[in-house]
């Protein structure tokens, strides 16, 4: 037993109001790596985590140029270099009916960079993470609201935050320990 | 401005974005734990009797299509009816029904997830399942009709033995790109929707297996807000990089016929008429499948009458625009002073296929209008027998356009009538096999309505609720 960690703390809220002024709360008293976890988007949080936009929309849009590149880069390459045949009299490099392919290419780098980067942002796939030492933490994806504080914030100290989370409204306020 | 009255209960009011009250989109009092315990629980009781004999019924008729699937493989396309002139029978007609019944999914994901019809969350789930089953359907049969299937990667454009590239003028390589990308994209919508649903499921589970699949399913999601502000606005992009994409979809393959000089196909109203009409069939399939899954899984609190007429709605409007077209290439067809185009759509509606034309008819124009009436359009029997019929409609559309324009060209002395034969049929009718395995499959393990989604559109998710007067200021607006 003495080889557990602490990994940080985790209280529990009522209900989207509660969580939402927990987490400025939570900001306001200058802590950095937190996170407020519910089963659903909740309406606001953002703003109250005093969090910044998300920067996906820049990566998804240099992947969809990429992609409209390569779509464009890959047909007049194929029909002017690589196998340059004459079709119906059309000149070899016919942009316009290269059109849907480029567009159908935007979309697909798009779109798939726009789900692995969102799984890049949130560092996902990972296997296992310390809230889920917590066997409260299961109902996060049903019916809770949860605000976790990271013991690698600078400002964490676990009898002290725990006091801070209780003063706060936080209930079933739990240590995350393992190894 | 309406306030929200604590003492009602939540299913009693839903306050729309502009302030408006609307009839409530989740009924019966749900909390957040109901949703949770009603959808995940469909997953976690007792396999239903009815779902054995439905599975079995399915995997029988996949059977039926591997085998068929096969005797083509082994004797060739001469296994079916197509004949010269006829090339394209059932075999295209079929693709291009799947194709278009695969359009609602993504539409209600994406065009109305833009639009905000909040209404949505209660169906997207499965009509994105039924849309990603549907296209799989649909690429099967360009698949097999090409004869020598075996030789299929001709047609992709990659480097091969006979340093060959396909003809990047051609829409047939458009469609390819078009569909391919479409269930690719719709793959990965379906999947990021599911992520927080395979969450709760991997915390419920029971099972050390389930735990495991669920687990790595779901990719470690918490349902931290930093990943939620990822996620949703991945999610946003993904419905506006698909919104074009599905409209464009039908377009393309519309083009397989626009583009070509047979008359009856070279007209330029082809796509948005085949998007409406893809629009109009995928609603329809959409439908079949939520009334029959309502039933059987006692969803009434879920899809509602209101989410119900909303999509009978959507059918009046695309209806009637299929119905226009339909008109208006007879218009054209006359006011062309085309002779060729002028025969095409007289034979069509009075030649030999006549039967077939009218069958259209009846069931895209004529039975849809029935839905201005708001009896009709709230009657869950008729609403059921009409989605079959414009479904039937539908595809004689594809029937329709495929084979009268052919049948009948420029020279009389090319003409004949086409006849399926009975491995048409087997391929058709297998074809529902498929889908219906890989549907069924879908309700027994995965939630077939997007828990996450349907708790965000509840009265109580709104961080104001019950709170009004204190978080008038400062508030997390």
């Amino acid at each position: 037993m003495s080889n557990l960690k602490i990994h940080g703390l985790l209280a529990e809220f009522a209900d989207p109001h509660a969580l939402i002024n927990a987490a400025k709360a939570v900001r306001d008293a200058g802590y950095k790596t937190f996170d407020c976890h519910s089963p659903f988007p909740v309406h606001g949080m953002d703003q109250a985590m005093g969090m910044k936009r998300s920067s996906i929309g820049f990566i998804v849009a240099v992947f969809a140029f990429l992609g409209a590149v390569i779509g464009l880069g890959l047909q007049g390459w194929a029909s002017t270099a690589a196998y340059p045949l004459v079709i119906s009299g059309k000149p070899l490099f016919s942009w316009q009916a290269y059109i849907i392919i480029t567009f159908a290419l935007f979309v697909l780098f798009g779109a798939i960079s726009a789900v692995l980067g969102m799984l890049r942002l949130n560092k996902l796939p990972r296997l296992h993470h310390p809230v889920f030492y917590s066997d409260r933490f299961k109902s996060a994806s049903d019916d809770g609201f949860f605000v976790s504080i990271e013991a690698s914030d600078t400002q964490f100290d676990a009898a002290l935050t725990k006091t801070f989370l209780e003063s706060i409204g936080g209930k079933n306020v739990e240590v995350l320990e393992g190894e | 401005m309406k306030t929200i009255e604590p003492n009602r209960s939540p299913s009693e009011i839903a306050v729309s974005a502009h302030g408006a009250l609307e009839s409530p989109l989740i009924t019966g009092n749900q909390t957040f734990h109901s949703v949770t315990e009603k959808i995940a629980g469909i997953l976690e009781r007792k396999t239903p009797k009815g779902w054995y004999v439905g599975f079995s019924l399915a995997v029988s008729l996949l059977m039926l299509l591997v085998g068929t699937v096969g005797y083509l493989v082994w004797e060739g396309t001469g296994i079916w009816g197509v004949n010269n002139p006829v090339g394209w029978g059932w075999a295209i007609v079929n693709f291009i029904w799947w194709v278009g019944i695969g359009h609602a999914g993504t539409l209600i994901s994406a065009i109305l997830f833009l639009l905000r019809q909040q209404w949505r969350t209660s169906i997207n789930r499965f009509a994105e399942a039924m849309t990603l089953f549907a296209v799989i359907c649909a690429l099967l049969f360009p698949g097999i009709h090409v004869g020598r299937m075996w030789v299929i990667y001709y047609f992709f454009p990659i480097p091969n033995q006979m340093s060959m590239w396909p003809n990047f003028r051609s829409p047939l390589l458009w469609d390819f790109f078009a569909v391919g990308t479409y269930f690719t994209v719709s793959l990965l919508f379906w999947y990021t929707g599911l992520i927080p649903d395979l969450a709760t499921m991997r915390d419920r589970a029971k099972s050390r297996m389930k735990k495991i699949v669920f687990g790595l399913l779901s990719l470690g999601w918490r349902g931290g807000n930093r990943q939620w502000q990822h996620y949703e606005l991945s999610y946003l992009i993904l419905a506006g990089l698909s919104t074009p994409l599905v409209l464009s979809v039908h377009s393309v393959v519309s083009t397989d016929f626009a583009t070509s000089i047979i008359p009856g196909w070279h007209t330029t109203i082809f796509p948005p008429y085949f998007v409406a009409g893809a629009i109009f069939s995928g609603f329809a399939m959409v439908m079949t499948l939520a009334l029959i899954a309502r039933k059987i899984f006692g969803l009434e609190h879920f899809i509602t009458l209101n989410h119900l007429e909303k999509m009978n709605k959507i059918m009046l409007v695309t209806g009637s625009m299929v119905g226009y077209a339909y008109i208006m290439e007879f218009f054209i067809a006359w006011y062309s002073g085309n002779e060729f185009e002028s025969f095409a759509f007289i034979n069509r509606a009075f030649g030999p296929y006549a039967w077939a034309y009218w069958t259209m008819f009846t069931c895209n124009v004529l039975l849809p209008q029935l839905f201005w009436f708001k009896k009709i359009r709230t009657s869950i029997p008729i609403m059921f027998t009409m989605t079959i019929f414009i479904n039937i409609g539908m595809w004689f559309e594809r029937f329709v356009i495929t084979v009268t324009s052919l049948s009948r060209d420029f020279l009389p002395s090319s003409w004949d009538y086409y006849i399926p034969t009975i491995f048409d049929v087997f391929t058709f009718i297998g074809s529902f096999g498929l889908f219906f395995t890989l549907f069924l499959l879908f309700l027994r393990f995965l939630p077939m309505i997007s828990m996450a989604e349907v708790k965000g559109v509840l009265p109580q998710a709104d961080p104001h609720y019950g709170h009004d007067h204190a978080s008038k200021k400062g508030g997390a607006a």
